[in-house]
């Protein structure tokens, strides 16, 4: 009958201007040790595609520095700068678009039941429907646009993030809401300060998987049907048997990942789960 | 007594939810309730007998009721403070923004809630989030809360159930202290007859569900009043035997202090 007590524990602060939340929650950067053991794997790993690309000495695995140096050739002629710029641009609008999209969808269905019932079926043929589809069917419907390209994205995107977001509302905790009822908070106040709190971790989940299907999505999207891109580009190398070319680009892009994640998510993470400390 | 005191007026005619086969359970039936401004009373009741279902009714949580509750002829708005049997406090919130967060204006209130954190002991950790304070410091930051709205109304439903005696005590001290100092209308359920009557002005007893007032007994002990005082062990003592029906489904509950789960 009762709800067990830990039942509001996984959720997290959000941060709001105006609101004090001192710099004291935050811990602090992440201990040396913890620094040097991500630098060690990544030295493994360049330490690996050495060895290997030495033992088959040919043209369709360069070497480490080969593909370092056509990265900086391709920086320097701004090329690549250029390209990556485009889809970042294209990631980040299809990434706020699903996400805010997906949430609004994820709280209406974990709070309604008939809206769940409802769009369940939906939710199910948007979770299986292929990327390549949507994709297709967008460029035929809208035109080879960049509103075709980032609607064609965020459809694929939507779907996980209401999943997410669905189970975080079915997960509020009733007691805490109560709080607020009594107290008569305004449903703004409700909202930020004791709904959303407690669909952080769930947010973050969403955040993390998204941007990572979103980075993936984007250049089979440019590859298809732009002309610009890191996706255009790869597809170019791969006309001319370009190792080191598509080598080079995936190395920013993924360099780009690590860097969103170490500089942005991480970071952002800590501030909001500081509490639980 | 400063601040506000008003008059509440209950009356329910009928309350009934879904049990859980989802048949309907009637939960209070012809409870009328009449509190005095600033007076302090308890309900107490055997476990199950509809005390939390009336705290919900009263505060606002539970519209879905035959019969009205007036406060000061008005349905009850702002200005109702509320305690529930678990602190309730945002983990993610500090101390002080806990208290703050019920606050109509926040930065405004600011001053005047550190005040009565710091007053009620909580000033070392302002800062400091729930999840890292003791069970009694929780609801001392709880009983922070209600107040800091200066509460016309004060609902509080088994606040101090599950805490050791010493700490429980404490914080009955400090209940009655902030009441006395700043005034409010307080409605205090519990199923422990001996807290109802170190504390309250009256206690009124209900019956097993459904709930209605079967006797509502003014308590005349001189304050203060501790909860292990020999003026309430005898008046416990001597209510025991002058209505044993009554108190019977009590004694039996007060047994099981952790598990005082009313239904709703």
């Amino acid at each position: 009958m009762k709800r067990p007590q830990n039942r509001s524990e996984p959720v997290a602060a959000l941060s709001l201007p105006g609101l004090r939340k001192g710099g004291k929650a935050t811990r602090p950067w992440v201990p040396g040790a913890d620094v040097s053991l991500r630098l060690a794997s990544l030295l493994a790993f360049v330490l690996l595609w050495q060895i290997l690309a030495a033992i088959l000495d040919s043209s369709l695995l360069p070497s480490p520095a080969a593909v370092f140096v056509r990265v900086a050739e391709e920086t320097a002629s701004l090329v690549l700068p250029q390209h990556l710029t485009i889809t970042l641009g294209r990631v980040v609008v299809s990434f706020l678009l699903a996400m805010a999209i997906g949430t609004a969808i994820g709280i209406a269905m974990g709070r309604w039941r008939r809206v769940d019932l409802f769009l369940d079926a939906w939710l199910v043929l948007g979770l299986n429907i292929p990327a390549l589809v949507t994709i297709i069917l967008c460029y035929v419907w809208f035109g080879l646009t960049d509103v075709a390209a980032i609607v064609a994205v965020a459809i694929n995107k939507i779907p996980t993030v209401v999943v997410m977001v669905r189970e975080g509302a079915r997960a509020i905790d009733p007691r805490l809401m109560q709080v607020a009822r009594a107290y008569r908070l305004s449903r703004w106040r409700t909202f930020t300060r004791v709904y959303l709190p407690q669909l952080v971790p769930y947010l973050m989940a969403a955040a993390r998987s998204g941007l990572s299907l979103i980075w993936k999505i984007v250049l089979v999207v440019e590859l298809l049907g732009r002309s610009n891109g890191v996706g255009f580009q790869l597809n170019v190398f791969f006309q001319f048997f370009d190792i080191s070319g598509i080598l080079a680009y995936t190395l920013v892009f993924a360099a780009v990942v690590l860097l969103v994640e170490a500089l942005l998510m991480r970071p952002l993470e800590r501030r909001l789960t500081g509490w639980r400390g | 007594m400063t601040g506000p005191t008003e008059m509440l007026e209950i009356d329910i005619a009928r309350k009934r939810y879904p049990d859980r086969g989802g048949r309907p359970h009637l939960a209070l039936a012809d409870l009328r309730l009449s509190i005095g401004g600033g007076e302090f009373v308890c309900v107490v009741g055997p476990s199950g007998c509809g005390k939390t279902t009336l705290l919900n009714v009263v505060g606002g949580l539970d519209a879905d009721v035959d019969g009205r509750v007036l406060l000061d002829g008005k349905p009850p708005s702002a200005g109702v403070g509320f305690m529930f049997q678990e602190p309730r406090l945002m983990p993610w919130l500090t101390v002080l923004d806990n208290v703050l967060l019920v606050a109509p204006d926040p930065e405004a209130a600011r001053p005047h809630a550190r005040a009565l954190l710091e007053a009620m002991e909580l000033g070392d950790v302002l800062d400091a989030y729930p999840g890292r304070l003791s069970g009694g410091m929780q609801r001392r930051v709880a009983l922070a809360r209600a107040f800091s709205i200066d509460p016309g109304l004060l609902l509080m439903d088994e606040p101090f159930v599950s805490l050791d005696a010493p700490t429980a005590n404490r914080l009955r001290t400090m209940l009655v202290e902030l009441w006395q100092r700043r005034g409010a209308t307080v409605l205090f359920v519990t199923h422990d007859l001996r807290e109802a009557l170190a504390l309250g002005d009256r206690v009124c007893f209900l019956s097993g569900s459904p709930g209605r007032v079967v006797l509502d007994l003014p308590v005349g002990l001189p304050r203060p009043r501790a909860h292990d005082d020999e003026a309430v062990s005898t008046l416990y003592a001597e209510l025991m035997t002058r209505y044993p029906e009554i108190l019977a489904g009590l004694a039996a509950s007060a047994e099981d202090i952790e598990g005082g789960g009313d239904g709703r």
